[in-house]
């Protein structure tokens, strides 16, 4: 069995499964609206978190809270059902399967047959289509793939029952009911208010309070830790900016792209300005990860070459910490 | 970031023939998605990342043939596990994955706890026992 559902690649996958699942119920959402009305855009430290040995950093809010602030904000209701039991997860998945209505599933990545070898690590909020079965084979929109693909039913259960930290359980969600017209409008605002209070939020590892702090370590890792954990922390960072998740600059540019898509729908020509200096932050983050890549390549940590790279994240708290005072009086 | 600006560089995505969106500008100022081959930075905080970890596994590998530690924690190396991951996926605390890391605890452990761990590394048993019949 196929359900007709038509498979769009984005940027991120959780933004990509809700925007594709609203597609396929006759709405058309972009992939930056999701971002911006879920309110997707975060910066947070974790210390207590360690992701392949290094403290966890995320430039994204929590898995999940993007569908979840989203729908809310939109009006729209979704059902989520997690499992204890493999047999009865896939029961749910082949029923609604049956009823020709495409899922999405939380999933672990560790496991995912079609990713290449190096881009599998144990990280479980991944986020995917299954849109059909044909005899052994689960048909698999994964937004991040420019196409779509398939995994047996072992390898479904696999990865649907990763384990670890945001270990998936099985997790399946799927929009039940829309109200006539969603309310966009409304829904943007609350979206932007949201983001503006993250990350201006007077909270030491949260928002730019968490970036600064974050420079302040990376000034400190050299003579703390040695070289070789400095160098692994610092390529970790980059890490979660940039690849896992597609996090910090790729971020800021969808993050543009969602006041862009804004600025029109509430004829707001602020917004549009705010647009193209999110774009700017985000080049700055990319110089950073530049910058930063350049340092553990070479395998040394000059203290110089830590210190200059923790500049530059100060730079950019600061003209974040600007911009979203701005953003937060635009709307 | 502009349109012509979004990295074409090498990547181990381009052996799969995988290509990632980015969203830029175009000419006009409005936002557009293009797709990416990879980016430089990226590759290389991943390479870093790899080699990190097969650092790891060869210092696990050295250790168990040397007898300081199980073949449990080579394994658990070589699938780019912690402790706490193994640990919830053979459904024992941390401490207790510690214990198994001790050659001698190793020796005593059940068949059935030994198959719990083979299951989880996809190997036999006998590989389990031995890192030389392993992958």
């Amino acid at each position: 069995m196929e359900i007709n559902f038509t498979h769009h690649q984005t940027a991120h996958c959780e933004n990509g499964v809700v925007s594709n699942l609203m597609k396929h119920n006759g709405f058309d959402v972009s992939e930056p609206m999701v971002f911006g009305i879920g309110s997707g855009l975060l910066f947070c430290y974790i210390p207590f978190l360690k992701v392949n040995h290094a403290p966890a950093i995320t430039y994204r809010v929590m898995p999940g809270q993007i569908f979840k602030r989203f729908a809310k904000r939109v009006g729209i209701k979704i059902k989520k059902e997690k499992f204890k039991n493999p047999q009865n997860a896939k029961a749910r998945l082949d029923e609604n399967l049956e009823k020709d209505n495409p899922v999405g599933l939380q999933v672990g990545v560790y496991n995912l047959t079609y990713f290449p070898d190096e881009y599998r690590f144990h990280f479980n909020a991944h986020n995917l289509v299954v849109y059909g079965k044909q005899n052994d084979d689960y048909l698999i929109s994964d937004p991040v793939m420019e196409t779509v693909t398939t995994l047996t039913t072992k390898e479904l259960e696999k990865v649907r029952f990763a384990k670890g930290a945001f270990a998936p359980k099985g997790h399946m969600y799927y929009p039940i009911d829309f109200p006539k017209k969603l309310d966009i409008e409304s829904a943007i605002i609350k979206g932007i208010k949201n983001t503006c209070r993250d990350m201006l939020a007077p909270v030491p590892i949260v928002g730019v309070k968490g970036i600064r702090h974050i420079a302040k370590l990376i000034r400190k890792w050299p003579k703390k830790k040695g070289v070789k954990v400095a160098n692994h922390y610092l390529g970790q960072i980059v890490r979660m900016q940039e690849e896992i998740g597609t996090g910090g600059g790729g971020f800021r540019y969808i993050y543009a792209a969602f006041l862009q898509e804004s600025s029109k729908i509430l004829d707001n020509s602020a917004l549009e300005e705010l647009s193209k200096e999110m774009t700017e932050i985000g080049d700055l983050w990319r110089d950073f990860a530049l910058e930063a890549s350049r340092i553990y390549k070479n395998r040394s940590a000059k203290t110089d070459a830590y210190n200059k790279v923790a500049t530059q994240l100060e730079i950019i708290a600061d003209k974040e910490e600007l911009f979203f005072k701005k953003l937060k009086k635009a709307i | 970031m502009k349109k012509k600006d979004v990295p074409q560089d090498e990547s181990g995505l381009e052996k799969d023939n995988i290509k990632e969106i980015c969203y830029a500008v175009d000419e006009k100022g409005d936002y557009t998605t293009i797709k990416s081959t990879g980016w430089d930075p990226k590759t290389i905080a991943l390479d870093n990342a790899l080699q990190e970890i097969n650092e790891r596994i060869n210092d696990a590998k050295a250790r168990v043939l040397n007898g300081e530690t199980s073949p449990i924690e080579y394994y658990m190396e070589c699938h780019k596990m912690d402790i706490g991951i193994l640990a919830s996926y053979v459904g024992k605390f941390q401490w207790q994955v510690k214990r198994h890391f001790k050659v001698k605890t190793f020796n005593k452990l059940s068949h059935k706890m030994l198959e719990k761990y083979a299951n989880v590394f996809d190997i036999s048993v006998e590989q389990l026992k031995n890192i030389n019949n392993g992958n």
